[in-house]
């Protein structure tokens, strides 16, 4: 993500470089290319228009410091103004004293709102907040049934029509499923509206009302990140009526450039709270302004990819698993459940777009997650004897266990090959730090 | 449909866009020459309705070659826009779903990121077959997203259509062939494939829409006849880029634009038919079932300028 407005803001840059000091006419050329970038990432007009104003200022003004070259001193002040466009720092979302919390989602149509609502529930409940959801769209077909498999899956619980029954209006079923929540001691409800266009007065006073009626603790604008220039027009339609508590910036795990965050932020004031990374319920992320800044100017985000790392790898498995490795006892059992952890992180080519300078070098080459299946493949047609004491491998064995997983056997030796470097390559990194080890990535 | 329906339809959709648009064009050429503000100012315009950075420069290059030659003057530089704006959107048959089907079913292959309205675009697409009397069958290969198969089927029975499914997590190859195959033996003349809603950049999901795609014509020779790519209006310049990894992957015929009774301008449609030339077909201005409209690039010009 970003990955563009990175590669332009990079080529601006670079034509910058070499040159002794910012004049006149190279800012000039550096910012039209960056208006040209941000207007390409659809970043507003206006906003981009301000934004240049502020780069204008800072780089001709007394800020620019001697020691920089101007190409840096332009990677500095792009960053900054950036990082206060988008908010300087991450707001979590805000939770009632009494609980339950309610959070009301709202957004156009087909931005993910139901999807979102499944994955806010998932993450609250890993947090230990018994999540409650609220089917309360009407409209769409199937769309409390949507919500009812979401739930299902996550097993939470949902209230929708089954409950109040088919005639009950969107306001009604709000009021009831709060309710509902309350009785059952849930502590924050989710409520999930129907999508619609911030010019229908007659829907959008219908969430006017909800609002009234249920006092949300939150208020999400919940946006697709592939807006374009009307992010702005919708966003503040939104607001004007609802004065929403925050947005949510959902399919972040496409090319778009999301110059809507940016947009969004910026005419509301509102901090964007949230991104939502991937199809699967637990690509879910916390907004942080500054990494997303960051990551703009290629500098990659490392907290990031450590906070998913964290969440999948439990302390007690990595405790485990660092005996093992100063036992010099890894297995390829370990192995496998290392894979598995990782494969739980999210696509591999997200991943990668966290590590800095990874965006740059890897672009073009298509991570595939299909990778880890072969691989899998082969251990799982290993016998358990085989996992613990890969030395007893010899060619029959591999030849059996390429039958079983349907690879060849050369795609087996080169899996044990692999295996045996990173068994040293461990056994070297215990030896030198034998400290806590809370993430070990099976290969680099 | 008489044109004069159609454009009431299109101007209502449109009905934010064209004021908006039109008072700040009249005030930017209020001049009589096409000065540098004002060129300005309409590039700053068509780049605020998402038309791009690239297609808006050209264009207003362009306005600004044609205006050389003539007289120029207000009404000019407006008549002088309308006809650049038309020129790239223009072309291409207009959907017709009472026109000769190529093959027997004819297939129609829906795909697009998520959200867009897919379904939603099916469900009145087969309304139109169904309205001028063809026989419609509904291939749920949305077998991903909860409950997407309910919503097809809600659509199905409005429409008067049938439908084949399969249980949430099946090979959306294999419904596809399913359907076809179906539709084969009831004699259907319409099967509209709704597939789940995928990023382009997703190298396995769109492997696996090749794969559908290639199970359609396993059954029937030369299916899909059509692939829409549907795109919402809403979206800014990374409609390019879902267009173009689409295409590559299905060879996409048409493009259905939706959700234009909103502030967005769809101005996203120049940038597309300018860089890539495959035509808009069907544009989406309403939640009514026939709020689904046959692109007629003329009319969408004239409805977003008009005066």
């Amino acid at each position: 993500m970003f990955d563009r407005l990175t590669e332009r803001l990079d080529d601006v840059f670079r034509k910058l470089r070499g040159q002794g000091r910012i004049t006149e006419r190279n800012i000039d050329e550096s910012l039209r290319e960056i208006r040209r970038a941000l207007l390409e990432a659809d970043v507003n007009f206006q906003v981009a228009r301000s934004f240049l104003h502020a780069v204008r200022d800072k780089a001709t003004g007394r800020e620019v410091l001697r020691s920089l070259t101007p190409g840096q001193q332009m990677v500095k002040i792009v960053h900054d103004e950036l990082v206060s466009l988008l908010g300087r720092q991450m707001e979590p979302v805000k939770l009632a004293d009494h609980p339950p919390t309610v959070i009301l989602l709202v957004g156009l149509q087909g931005c993910g709102k139901t999807t979102f609502a499944g994955k806010l529930a998932l993450d609250f409940k890993k947090r230990g907040r018994p999540p409650f959801l609220v089917a309360a769209d009407v409209y769409r077909p199937a769309a409390d049934e949507q919500l009812r498999t979401l739930g299902g899956s996550i097993e939470v619980p949902v209230f929708g029509l089954a409950e109040t029954g088919e005639d009950a209006d969107p306001v009604e079923i709000c009021r009831r499923g709060v309710e509902a929540a309350r009785k059952s001691n849930r502590s924050v409800v989710i409520l999930d509206t129907a999508g619609r266009l911030s010019i229908d007065d007659e829907m959008m006073d219908e969430l006017v009302e909800i609002r009234a009626l249920m006092h949300p603790h939150e208020i999400l604008f919940v946006a697709d990140s592939m807006l374009g220039q009307d992010a702005v027009e919708t966003a503040s339609r939104f607001y004007e009526r609802l004065a929403f508590t925050g947005s949510v910036l959902t399919k972040m795990d496409g090319d778009a450039r999301g110059g809507a965050a940016l947009s969004i932020r910026e005419v509301t004031g509102q901090p964007v709270k949230f991104i939502c990374t991937g199809e699967g319920l637990e690509a879910l992320e916390t907004f942080h302004p500054d990494r997303i800044a960051s990551r703009i100017l290629g500098m990659g985000d490392v907290v990031s990819l450590v906070e998913k790392a964290e969440q999948v790898f439990d302390g007690e498995k990595a405790e485990k698993m660092e005996a093992k490795l100063r036992q010099e006892a890894f297995s390829f059992d370990d192995f496998r459940e290392q894979l598995q952890a990782i494969k739980k992180m999210g696509p591999l080519d997200q991943l990668m777009g966290m590590i800095p300078g990874a965006g740059k070098t890897l672009k073009g080459v298509q991570l595939d997650d299909n990778a880890f299946v072969q691989v899998e493949a082969i251990i799982n047609s290993m016998t358990a004897k085989e996992r613990v004491q890969p030395q007893i491998l010899n060619g029959s064995r591999r030849q059996r266990i390429a039958r079983g997983s349907g690879t060849t056997v050369q795609d087996v030796n080169r899996l044990v090959k692999q295996f045996q470097s990173m068994q040293k390559m461990v056994k070297q990194m215990s030896r030198m730090k034998p400290g806590r080890m809370k993430m070990s990535m099976p290969f680099a | 449909m008489a044109v004069a329906g159609l454009l009431e339809k299109v101007r209502n959709g449109l009905a934010k866009t064209r004021s908006a648009m039109v008072a700040r064009i009249t005030t930017a050429i209020s001049g009589d020459a096409l000065d540098e503000e004002a060129a300005d100012e309409i590039e700053e315009i068509l780049i605020q309705a998402d038309v791009g950075v690239d297609a808006a420069v050209e264009i207003v290059d362009r306005l600004r070659e044609r205006l050389r030659r003539a007289e120029s003057g207000a009404e000019q530089i407006f008549v002088s826009l309308r006809k650049e704006l038309c020129q790239i959107a223009g072309g291409g048959v207009p959907f017709d779903p009472g026109a000769e089907l190529t093959g027997k079913p004819h297939v129609v292959l829906v795909v697009g990121v998520n959200g867009v309205g897919k379904t939603t675009t099916i469900g009145k697409l087969a309304r139109l077959y169904r309205d001028s009397g063809r026989s419609v069958l509904l291939a749920a290969c949305d077998t991903f997203r909860a409950a997407a198969v309910p919503q097809l089927e809600i659509w199905a029975e409005r429409a008067g259509a049938n439908i084949v499914r399969a249980q949430q997590g099946a090979d959306p190859a294999a419904v596809a062939f399913d359907a076809v195959s179906a539709a084969l033996s009831r004699d259907t003349d319409v099967v509209l494939v709704d597939t789940a809603g995928r990023l382009h950049t997703k190298v396995n999901l769109m492997e696996e829409l090749k794969k559908v795609r290639r199970s359609l014509g396993k059954q029937c020779q030369g299916a899909p006849h059509e692939t829409l790519l549907v795109l919402d209006a809403t979206t800014g310049q990374n409609a390019l880029s879902q267009a173009r990894q689409f295409h590559l992957a299905t060879e996409v015929t048409g493009l259905v634009l939706t959700k234009l009774d909103g502030t967005a301008k769809g101005g996203i449609a120049f940038a597309l038919r300018r860089e890539l030339g495959i035509p808009i077909k069907l544009i989406g201005v309403g939640e009514g079932e026939d709020d689904l409209q046959p692109f007629d690039g003329e009319t969408f010009v004239e409805a977003l300028l008009e005066r």
